[in-house]
């Protein structure tokens, strides 16, 4: 039995989360920055009509901005966190099998059970369902492999017609080849700009030229990969759904800074910082960890450096120690750190306690730790983070990511909730 | 001796009581308690929470400063009272359908006249109100960056 998978790609997620809740930005040319206000991250439909790109300097479109009074937003990454969460739990109620997330913004459903009938229906009802739950846009792509799945997307992205979604299974060879040929072969998944370039140099220009070309040269030129992306083409599956269900091994927290940092002083605070979100995720689920890893990176320096720990631990002073005694290690007078991040590893079950040898460890003094931080994480959970901080974590924080235009967390904080009339 | 008492001690702390003979008779029974959570959100990955502004709906018990708990996985149907999107616009109000095709979104408030939602609007239902959350004694602060602490 051949299977059905359906692609679901989020349509400008980000600008799409934020107008989910500010509805006054419907129709209005809207961009998401990166980290630090920097770069466009994302951008809506009506922006791009104005000649906006993914990835342009902000400071390079002031005047466009102005010109335009176009909407400018920080990145509201707890929001998008949160919503991609709630896609992605309706998208779990069309399919018997587990959701292969491929990012973010999308997602690979096995819709085998659908009749090929009723697939396009299936499509428009996951699009229709996922719209009116979240206020997210979607595009849907129907197809045997993923391949064709992903060309499935980028037609219904590109022609209006479709309406946003578009099954390409069951159809007669040359109605499929058709549709290949009006893809370029750039477009074609896991084509990337040099293979594209190796292809058009000998001929093949569209989807349906990579389909139908010589499957020898294809492997001899694109390796196994192209090949691979050739059969997906002619409707053979190669490669299979990969629910992403794997538990994590490690715990990471790292941040671009919001300014270049040189001082010792700051890097501390940064790090520390890291440290104590890492430190509340690992007691969130209830684990501890016995190594951690920290590295700090400036331009064309990257150092890191990795301590065990005495025994497995959560307690965020122990781990703040143990990740500022690396610090001190690490740094350089003179470099401009612009990034720093805490890695937790080696993570066991809190309840698998091991004494160390030598016995400086105490079950008491284990308990009394264990019994601090489940304070200060419910007071942080029930007053929002920070309430409780560290001291070495520093109080000023000046060296955080700059997010001016941040919208409300409209999900994720009861203060910023939306407020009606 | 000290340290094994200790060590008992903190074991009882993590497991509940600890019974010397027969366990307790509840043990087999433990269950989950009362979560308000399960009473009021039927669709967790759909349900929105607003908080309310203005006098508008007092006439359906919804005061200023209520919390609203809104599920956008509901159909609306006549007289239920819903988050509307007119235009830009998000509204809070009692939906009112009078055959054969007539729409209005009426105010709990005799202040405010209803609004006739016509053809040509720009309108949807964002979701369904299902629930209110009406504090009678005032809520705990909630601290946001000012009532932050070092330890």
């Amino acid at each position: 039995m051949n299977v059905m998978l359906a692609l679901v790609d989020c349509t400008s997620f980000y600008v799409s989360c934020e107008k989910a809740f500010n509805v006054a930005l419907r129709e209005k040319p809207v961009l998401v920055l990166t980290n630090n206000d920097a770069c466009i991250a994302a951008l809506s439909r009506e922006a791009k009509a104005l000649g906006f790109q993914r990835g342009t300097p902000l400071f390079q479109c002031r005047d466009l901005i102005e010109q335009h009074q176009v909407v400018v937003l920080s990145s509201n990454y707890s929001l998008y966190h949160d919503m991609s969460a709630r896609v992605m739990a309706n998208l779990a109620a069309f399919t018997p099998h587990p959701l292969e997330v491929g990012s973010i913004d999308e997602a690979f459903l096995d819709v085998t059970h659908v009749t090929a009938e009723n697939l396009a229906v299936y499509g428009r009802q996951i699009r229709a369902t996922v719209l009116q739950r979240t206020g997210i846009p979607t595009v849907v792509g129907l197809a045997s492999t993923k391949t064709l799945t992903k060309v499935a997307v980028e037609l219904a992205k590109a022609r209006p017609a479709y309406r946003h979604v578009l099954a390409i299974a069951y159809i007669a060879e040359e109605e499929l080849d058709a549709l290949l040929a009006s893809l370029g072969v750039h477009e074609v998944w896991g084509i990337g700009p040099r293979y594209a370039a190796c292809l058009q140099a000998h001929g093949i220009y569209t989807a349906r030229d990579l389909k139908y070309a010589d499957q020898r040269w294809i492997r001899t030129h694109l390796t196994v990969v192209g090949h691979r992306t050739q059969l997906e083409l002619h409707g053979v599956a190669c490669l299979p759904l990969e629910p992403n269900v794997k538990p994590r091994k490690g715990i990471m927290r790292s941040r671009t800074f919001g300014r270049a940092i040189e001082s010792l002083n700051e890097l501390e605070e940064a790090v520390a910082t890291y440290t104590a979100r890492a430190a509340e995720q690992l007691r969130s689920q209830g684990s501890v960890a016995s190594c951690i890893s920290v590295f700090l990176q400036a331009p064309q320096y990257a150092h890191e450096a990795t301590r065990t720990t005495l025994f497995p631990t959560a307690f965020t002073p122990d781990l703040i120690h143990y990740a500022l005694e690396i610090v001190r290690s690490l740094y350089q007078h003179g470099l401009c750190y612009r990034k720093a991040g805490v890695f937790l590893s080696k993570i066991t079950r809190q309840e698998v306690l091991q004494a160390d040898l030598f016995g400086t460890f105490s079950l008491e003094d284990h308990h009394k730790k264990g019994r601090l931080m489940q304070a200060v994480d419910w007071v942080n959970k029930l007053w929002g983070t920070d309430t409780l901080f560290f001291g070495a974590q520093g109080i000023t924080r000046a060296w955080q990511m700059k997010q001016l235009r941040r919208s409300p967390r409209y999900t994720i904080r009861w203060q910023e909730i939306l407020q009606i009339t | 001796m000290n340290e094994p008492t200790s060590v008992f001690r903190n074991v009882q702390t993590l497991m509940g009581p600890v019974y010397a003979g027969f366990p307790s008779p509840t043990e087999d029974y433990a269950e989950k308690s009362l979560d308000l959570d399960d009473l009021v959100v039927s669709h967790p990955v759909s349900t929105y929470y607003m908080r309310v502004v203005g006098d508008s709906m007092i006439g359906a018990c919804i005061y200023p400063n209520d919390v609203i708990v809104v599920d956008r996985a509901l159909t609306a149907a006549n007289n239920r009272l819903v988050v509307a999107r007119l235009g830009e616009q998000l509204t809070l109000k009692r939906l009112q359908i009078v055959k054969p095709k007539r729409i209005f979104l009426k105010s709990e408030n005799p202040a405010y006249p209803p609004l006739e939602v016509k053809r040509s609007d720009d309108f949807e239902i964002w979701g369904v109100v299902t629930w209110v959350v009406h504090a009678l004694v005032s809520s705990r602060p909630h601290g946001d960056g000012d009532g932050r602490a070092a330890i």
